[in-house]
This record gives C-alpha cells, sequence and structure tokens, in this order.
C-alpha cells in the first residue's frame, strides 16, 4: 500500500497533447507508469503517443476507467481543466502547472469544496506524487528511490528528489510534492495524516519552506495526531523580508512566515529539523537502524 | 508587486471610488505647482512601499504652496526603513468625520479571501487586532459567490461602522471587490477608509498588492513596475528571464529548483559561519529545469558582474535535468563569456548530483576549466565555496 496513487492507479494526462504533457507522458510510460490516456478537447479522437485523447476528463473516465488525471494545461486555462476535472469526480487531480494565478487556485479549491471534495487535488506548481515501485502520477523520475517504508511530504520539487536521493538505499512508500504557491489543494497535514494511517509507512519526511504557516499548522497536528516518527526540514533562513524566493508562496511577510518560526514550532512538538539537506537525511537514517 | 499610494488611488477611481484629489511631485517646485493647482490645504505624503510613514515624518500638512514647498523639500530624500522618498503626492486635505478600516486580502491558511473591517481605523490594525479583537470583523468571501451591495453592507455592519456611513462604505466596498478581483489582487487595503464631515466615505490611503502569476492577462501591469527602486543586477536578470534575488553576501549561487536554490543559500550560510569574515550568499538564482549553456552562461555572467562575488557554488541536483547537460552548459557558458571577451576569474565550486552525474563530472573533468572545483556533497562543497570567499580568493 501507498498513500493516493497506488499499482492500480490509471491516469490521464490534461494537456497531453502540448509540449510538457507530450514529454511527460512519454517518460511516464517509459517508467512503466500505466497512463490510459489523455484529455484535448480540441483533438478527441486522434491517437498520441499511442494513447487515446478524449474530449472531456468525464468521457476519459468512462472509456478508460481512469482514477487519477495529471493537468499540464497552461496557466490560463488550468482552472477551466480543474473544474472539469472536479465535475468529473475524478478521485484525485494532479495539478503540474506553474503560474497559476492566485485567485484562480482559490476559486477551484472553493468549487471543489463546494462539490464535497471528491477529488483530491495535488499542487498546482508541484512535481507530483510518486509511489516507487507502483505508480507515478507527475514529473518526479521514477529512478531515484526504491519502493520503502519513509512517507515524504514537501513543497520543493528538487529538494524531494535531493531526499529520495539520500535515502535511496531506504526507499519510500509514498512522495508527496505539495507545491509551493500560497493556495494549494492537497496540504502537510493532509499527507501527515495519510502517512499516519498507512500501514506500510513506518516514518516521514516532512519538507517545508518560508511563507504562510502551513508548517506551524502541521506542527500542531503532528503534536496531537501522528505517532510515527517525523523529521523536517525547512528552506529559506537566510531569504529577505518582502522578496518572493522562486515560488510564488516563498515570501516573509514582516516577522510571518520565517524559517526559524517554522523549525521551531516543529521542534516545540519533537519533531528533529536538519540544518541541511543531508543533516535531515542522516536524522531519518538514524531512526530507521 | 505592491503598487505606491498614489497607484493604488488612481487605480481605485477607475473603479469609480471616492479618492481625494492629488497630484504627484518629484521636486520641491512640482509640489508647488501641484499644491497651487489643488489650492487650499494639502497633505504633502511620501511615497514609499512600507508602512509607518507617518511615524517617520513622511506626511505632513501644508497650509499653502510655499509650505507645500518647504514640507516636500524635508519629505524629498528621506530615508523611511530602508526606503528613499523619490516622489511625494500632493493631495487635498480632507475634513475627517471618523475614520474606519477595510480590506480584502489572500486568507492563505483557509485557502478563501478575507474582508477584514473595524470602525476603529487610522492606526495598525494589528495592534487593534491583538488589544481589542472583538473591534475587528473578519468575514470569508467565497470567490464563488463574491460580494454584492448588500453583502458589502453586512460587512460594514459587522465591522461596527455606524448608521450614517453604510450606505458610502457598502458602495466603496462592493467596489473595491471589483479592484480585488479585476485587477488580479491579494490585497486591497484602505487605512483609513474616512466619512467626511460632509457625510462621503471616501479612501484616503491605499495599499495594492498584485498578483505576479496573472501578468499574462493583465497587461497594463507592468506600467506598475518601479524602475527606479529596482537592482541594476536583478533588473539585468529580469531582462534575460532569470530567477534572480540580489542579497548582502559574497558567494554567488546558482542552482536548479527554488527549494533546493533557498537551502543552498541556508547552507553557504552556515558553513560560512566557521571562516572569517563569514562568508554569505550574494544572491538567490535558480535556473530551473533547462539548464542550457546559454542559460548557464547568462547566470555566470550576472553573478560575475557582482562586486561583492568572490566565489560561485553551482549546486544541481538533476532530476528531469541531465547533468550532462548542467557540465556541458559550464564549458559552454565559459566560452560564452571568453568570446564576449570576460575571464572567469572566481573560483567556482560544482556539485552535481542526480540524473547523469557520473558523466556529467567526466565532462568537467576532461575540459580542466581554470578555477572550476568538483565536490561530492552538497554540504562539503557549500564549505568550499565559503572557504575560498572568506580567503579572497
Amino acid at each position: 500500500m501507498a498513500i493516493w496513487l497506488t499499482e492500480n492507479s490509471k491516469i490521464i494526462v490534461q494537456g497531453m497533447t502540448g509540449g510538457e504533457g507530450t514529454k511527460h507522458t512519454r517518460r511516464m510510460l517509459a517508467a512503466g507508469v500505466n497512463v490510459v490516456g489523455g484529455v484535448n478537447a480540441r483533438k478527441a479522437g486522434v491517437t498520441h503517443e499511442g494513447l487515446p485523447v478524449f474530449g472531456t476528463v468525464k468521457e476519459a473516465m468512462e472509456q478508460t476507467g481512469a482514477d487519477v488525471s495529471v493537468v499540464f494545461v497552461p496557466p490560463a486555462h488550468t482552472k477551466a481543466a480543474v473544474r472539469e476535472a472536479i465535475d468529473a469526480e475524478i478521485p484525485l487531480c494532479v495539478v503540474i502547472t506553474e503560474g497559476v494565478p492566485v485567485h484562480d487556485t482559490t476559486e477551484f479549491w472553493a468549487y471543489a469544496v463546494s462539490k464535497g471534495n471528491k477529488t483530491r487535488i495535488i499542487g498546482p506548481n508541484c512535481p507530483g506524487i510518486a509511489s516507487p515501485g507502483a505508480s507515478n502520477a507527475g514529473i518526479i523520475p521514477a529512478d531515484i528511490t526504491t519502493k520503502g517504508r519513509v512517507g515524504l511530504v514537501s513543497k520543493s520539487g528538487t529538494l524531494t528528489y535531493q531526499l529520495m536521493y539520500e535515502l535511496r538505499d531506504i526507499g519510500f512508500s509514498t512522495c508527496v510534492g505539495i507545491g509551493g504557491d500560497p493556495v494549494i489543494g492537497t496540504t502537510h497535514i493532509d499527507a501527515l495524516q495519510a502517512f499516519q494511517d498507512d500501514p506500510e509507512t513506518d516514518a516521514i519526511v516532512m519538507i517545508g519552506e518560508i511563507g504562510g504557516d502551513a508548517e506551524e499548522r502541521a506542527a500542531a497536528y503532528i503534536d496531537e495526531h501522528v505517532t510515527k516518527p517525523v523529521v523536517a526540514y525547512v528552506a529559506g533562513f537566510t531569504a529577505p523580508e518582502g522578496k518572493t524566493m522562486g515560488h510564488a508562496g516563498a515570501i516573509v511577510s514582516g516577522s510571518a512566515g520565517t524559517a526559524q518560526a517554522k523549525k521551531e514550532a516543529l521542534e516545540k512538538v519533537g519533531v528533529r529539523v536538519g540544518r541541511t539537506p543531508s543533516e535531515t537525511a542522516r536524522l531519518m537514517r538514524e531512526l530507521m537502524s | 508587486m505592491d503598487l505606491f499610494e498614489h497607484q493604488a488611488k488612481e487605480l481605485f477611481a477607475e473603479y469609480g471610488i471616492a479618492v481625494p484629489r492629488g497630484i504627484v511631485a518629484h521636486t520641491a517646485d512640482e509640489a508647488r505647482a501641484a499644491a497651487e493647482q489643488l489650492t487650499g490645504r494639502v497633505v504633502v505624503k511620501a511615497q514609499v512601499k512600507t508602512g509607518g510613514r507617518g511615524k517617520a515624518g513622511g506626511v505632513k500638512v501644508a497650509d499653502d504652496a510655499a509650505d507645500a514647498y518647504d514640507k516636500a523639500t524635508r519629505i524629498l530624500g528621506m530615508d523611511i526603513k530602508g526606503h528613499t522618498v523619490h516622489k511625494v503626492l500632493i493631495e487635498e486635505a480632507s475634513q475627517i468625520a471618523e475614520e474606519y478600516y477595510f480590506s480584502f486580502l489572500l486568507d492563505r491558511a483557509n485557502r478563501t479571501f478575507l474582508a477584514i473591517c473595524s470602525a476603529s481605523g487610522g492606526m495598525d490594525i494589528e495592534e487593534v487586532a491583538h488589544t481589542a479583537p472583538e473591534k475587528v470583523a473578519k468575514v470569508p468571501v467565497s470567490p464563488l459567490t463574491g460580494v454584492d451591495r448588500a453583502r458589502a453592507r453586512e460587512i460594514a455592519v459587522a465591522g461596527g461602522l455606524p448608521q450614517q456611513a453604510l450606505d458610502g462604505a457598502a458602495e466603496l466596498i462592493e467596489k473595491l471587490w471589483a479592484v480585488f478581483v479585476d485587477e488580479d489582487a491579494s490585497l486591497v487595503e484602505v487605512n483609513p477608509m474616512i466619512l467626511s464631515a460632509d457625510g462621503q466615505v471616501k479612501a484616503l490611503d491605499g495599499k495594492v498588492t498584485l498578483d505576479d502569476n496573472a501578468d499574462f492577462r493583465q497587461a497594463e501591469h507592468v506600467t506598475y513596475v518601479d524602475k527606479a527602486a529596482e537592482d541594476p543586477l536583478e533588473a539585468r536578470a529580469k531582462e534575460k528571464h532569470l530567477n534572480y534575488v540580489k542579497l548582502d553576501g559574497d558567494v554567488g549561487i546558482i542552482g536548479n529548483g527554488a527549494g533546493l536554490v533557498m537551502s543552498t543559500l541556508d547552507v553557504v550560510a552556515y558553513a560560512g559561519e566557521e571562516f572569517p569574515g563569514r562568508p554569505k550568499p550574494a544572491n538567490f538564482l535558480d535556473i530551473g529545469g533547462g539548464a542550457s549553456a546559454e542559460v548557464m552562461a547568462n547566470g555566470l555572467e550576472i553573478i560575475l558582474s557582482d562586486p561583492s562575488v568572490k566565489s560561485v557554488f553551482v549546486n544541481v541536483f538533476g532530476g528531469i535535468t541531465a547533468c550532462d547537460a548542467v557540465a556541458n552548459g559550464i564549458v559552454s557558458a565559459f566560452k560564452l563569456l571568453e568570446s564576449r571577451g570576460e575571464q572567469v576569474t572566481h573560483p567556482l565550486v560544482v556539485r552535481l548530483d542526480g540524473n547523469n552525474a557520473a558523466l556529467g563530472r567526466q565532462i568537467l573533468a576532461d575540459a580542466a576549466l581554470p578555477r572550476v572545483e568538483l565536490v561530492d556533497t552538497m554540504d562539503e562543497a557549500a564549505k568550499r565555496a565559503a572557504e575560498l570567499a572568506a580567503v579572497g580568493a
């Protein structure tokens, strides 16, 4: 078992016929992932990368039994694509697209809530989700790590890869990149809860960064609900106030959103926080030995 | 992107929101001319993108044009929390009966929008919210339903605004919602929102933050960019589409992925604590997934033209990016820089891991570039880069 994405997952790609969609569909297929089709209203009926292209998410689900959608649709059309996935009630929608206006994300999130949250949204601006040895939805390289019993949740793509690489011999149940935007679907807390409930996850790595208070709230959640060991890493101690550091959500505003406050909140509830990604990996290694 | 007060008010006026008449002045002479045009008493307001202007002496009332000239002379050139005052807003003085607070903003934690309204305006709202939370109404606003006149009135009532201000406030709030949505803002704040002596509700101040991600559908927002305040290196990087932020240290940083680059800055700062002069990161530069020779060359060029840089740390984890492509990028970047007549005189520490790392390292070893060192791990490489900066190599 892994969380949210398993060997039984059937994946469709919204925006499969575009440049990014094509490139990453090809990579997922090469990694043996069960991609069953794509969606593009203007190219319905054609075959692309050997896969059928459907006009709508609903039709793709009916024809293929797909239960996961990966969205590569450009920012101007991301909101419409995610709303369509929500309307089709697909269980998991992974939004890779970077640069989505925050009004659009806030709106499709409100829409998902109004429809009873039948669709789990991951992202936007995220690398996706990978359950090594089972499936891989998004752009996380499939060959960094092996299957194991550590769960990972992170705001950052490359830091996810770095930790997966450092702990590749121990291996991971599932790695979730939740994205670096100010508003995202799946949160640290959602992933912590799922890993806590997953019988095949023994320990959790949580990676955060400056901006917002998601890490502080995750710390409070860990204190109340998580009994499995958690190690954490927080990026952005040297980030100046008021500057956006690459990710749209990575910004220290006044005294809020600092890395120091996040680290302290996590350490206060007994989470060990590494000073560097490598030290974080060492802390996990100590726990697992 | 944050707007200046005068830009926020110009935007408000476009949406029919009542604001005092005002004119921007860059010199004391312009300030005098503006005051003559407005006639009567005026307010001279420093235009800087930070709070606490009043306390810092950046907002003064002037009785006439000559006084406006004097006040502008004193305010122009002031430093307010690290922001130099390059322009002032000359505005007609308002007859204030009462001061309120109003804002729409993005509530990250609850993933929705929030209206904040209070009859206790004009001062620091965070202070009011702290000492008297019952005086500050925080009302969630769904993007699906928005704010119409009736909803706007409910919010004003929740904020404790008096009967005589409700109609005017509801109109202003409804229009401010249109600004918030139509302009893709993540914050619109009016503090104070005033009730004037003649019973009008007006925006006496304005703060607006726009979402850069929406620039593709907000073509006119580019006109708000404050070119004068941009760091020259950041401006050059932006022209080359590089994700670069200037910092005040001496170790130049290039990496891929926002999280990894942020982490690299931290790791270099920690490593620097051990060395004399405590070297620190000189910049944030994320070259993203592609990392072509051209991107690498442009990035190196920007970093090497920063006079405070003493060493450079290239930190790449190849996920999608293949490390051999990055290594070829570095080699080509050296050639490209040479062809532009520039020599790489600073030491460069390179750490490559992940996709095709061995091949990438081999390419760099074979190229035997002067002053390039390969180090195996991120922590060790950060240490070496800090050490090289400390010895001023």
